[in-house]
């Protein structure tokens, strides 16, 4: 770091790639990255919901050490790095494994061009997956009239489980099991959705990154070309996330 | 002298021929390229054998015996090996069949399907073996360079090839990745 960046830190500033960084005490490397809208790459952050720390894409260095910067809070002096070509290609290496894991086949998803796993692979200029496929066989769950839960699909990035016990109070989802055998169940006696008091209207309905959790019937809505990522980078969406506030319509 | 023309070998294993429908959609500027390029074994030319080439470009991904026989042809003939499209990159569409075994996916077409008349399933030396699951090609031969989409625009083709023509290594502007 130069001596520059050096004098320009004070009591409550890091410095995220260089740039001096301000942040408010209690805030994490993320908070402080977004408020300046300096992008570190994540795909189970999400403003408003607790941060989990699951998807490993916004590790950082911070003064040397690896950290995931959604979790980890923000401490005066600190020197984070951020956009290095050793970090990006770990994390192109994490978004290769998230496709292998699952089955995202692209050209056959309701999701395609409004999701978030593959505007990551855009954004890390991911040309092909890497590794070989697991092709795993989940179970679908369609028992519901408005809501349908593809698990091929899931990242486990604990959005919905979050979003739907701490904004919309129903704690619809769980993850169970561990490593290799996590998965995403229903918090209902029958594990159906169709027994579960979820709505397409609720956050968790919303907010899956991925075409795990998809409203029905709304499929395919924008054509081509005028869906979120043929037109922005998730570097740029992802300045405006936010979950709704008391305020806002939650439409 | 005139310059050496680059020679292209295409081919379409488990894809549905979009790949060579958009690069044949390249309109006019096919004419230019046709200066600089002549057609090997492809689609286009009905030529049957691989001779060597410069570049081959593999459409599809490889589902049976008699793909992985093409491919291991190409690779052994084309300097460089390009994988077109998400079929050939991922498994695509047609990999959608490795969620079931094989002989499930038989039985669901030939013998309990809605409308089979005579059910039964096909086995003839002339028909390829099916592979237990759909690959991407590059699980079966080294690939050089990938150009994704489903399938990748005219222009794309273009960024990947007009480089090529004088000896570049080619490089797909971020607007131009797609994986549908
Ligand atoms: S269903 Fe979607 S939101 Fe929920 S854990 Fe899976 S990927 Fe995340």
């Amino acid at each position: 770091m130069t001596n520059e960046a050096n004098k320009a830190i004070d009591a409550n500033s890091i410095t995220i790639d260089g740039e001096t960084v301000p942040f408010d005490a209690g805030q994490t490397i993320m908070d402080a990255a977004l408020a300046v809208k300096i992008y570190i790459p994540h795909l189970c952050h999400y403003p408003g919901l607790t941060p989990a720390g699951n998807c490993r894409l916004c590790m950082v260095e911070a003064n040397g050490k690896s950290v995931a910067a959604c979790v980890t809070q923000a401490q005066s002096g600190q020197q984070v790095s951020s956009n290095t070509p050793e970090l990006n290609a770990a994390r192109l290496s994490i978004t290769q494994m998230l496709f292998v894991e699952g089955n995202h086949i692209c050209p056959s998803c309701e999701k395609s061009g409004n999701c978030r796993l593959q505007a990551m692979g855009y954004y890390l200029g991911m040309l092909e997956e890497h590794f070989h496929q697991f092709n795993p066989r989940r179970e679908i769950d369609a028992s519901h009239s408005t809501v349908l839960l593809d698990r091929d699909r899931c990242i486990l990035c604990d959005l919905c489980v979050r979003a739907s016990r701490d904004v919309d109070k129903k704690n619809v989802f769980a993850i169970a099991g561990r490593g290799i055998h996590a998965r995403l169940i229903v918090n209902t006696a029958s594990g159906k959705l169709g027994d579960s008091n979820i709505e397409a209207k609720d956050l968790a309905a919303k907010i899956c990154p991925v075409g795990a959790i998809l409203i029905r019937e709304r499929s395919f809505d924008s054509p081509v070309a005028e869906r979120i990522y043929d037109r922005q980078s998730i570097s740029d969406t992802a300045m405006t996330e936010h979950v709704p506030r008391k305020e806002d319509d939650r439409g | 002298m005139a310059e050496r023309k680059l020679k292209i070998a295409t081919t379409s294993l488990a894809g549905c021929f979009g790949c060579h429908m958009s690069f044949l959609d390249i309109d006019e500027k096919l004419m230019l390229l046709n200066d600089r390029i002549e057609f090997n074994r492809s689609p286009l030319t009905d030529i049957k054998q691989c001779s060597p080439s410069d570049i081959g470009l593999i459409e599809g991904g490889v589902c049976n015996a008699d793909n992985v026989r093409v491919l291991r042809e190409f690779r052994a003939n084309c300097t460089i090996l390009i994988a077109v499209g998400a079929c050939a990159i991922t498994g695509g569409v047609p990999a959608m069949r490795n969620y079931f075994d094989l002989r499930e996916c038989l039985e669901e077409v030939y013998l309990n399907g809605t409308g089979v008349t005579n059910p039964q399933i096909p086995s003839d030396t002339e028909l390829p073996l099916l592979l237990d699951k759909v690959y991407p090609v590059q699980e079966v031969v080294k690939i050089d360079y990938f150009l994704p989409g489903c399938p990748p625009s005219a222009d794309a083709f273009l960024q990947l090839l007009v480089p090529q023509l004088d000896g570049q290594k080619p490089q797909l502007a971020a607007d131009q990745l797609h994986y549908d």
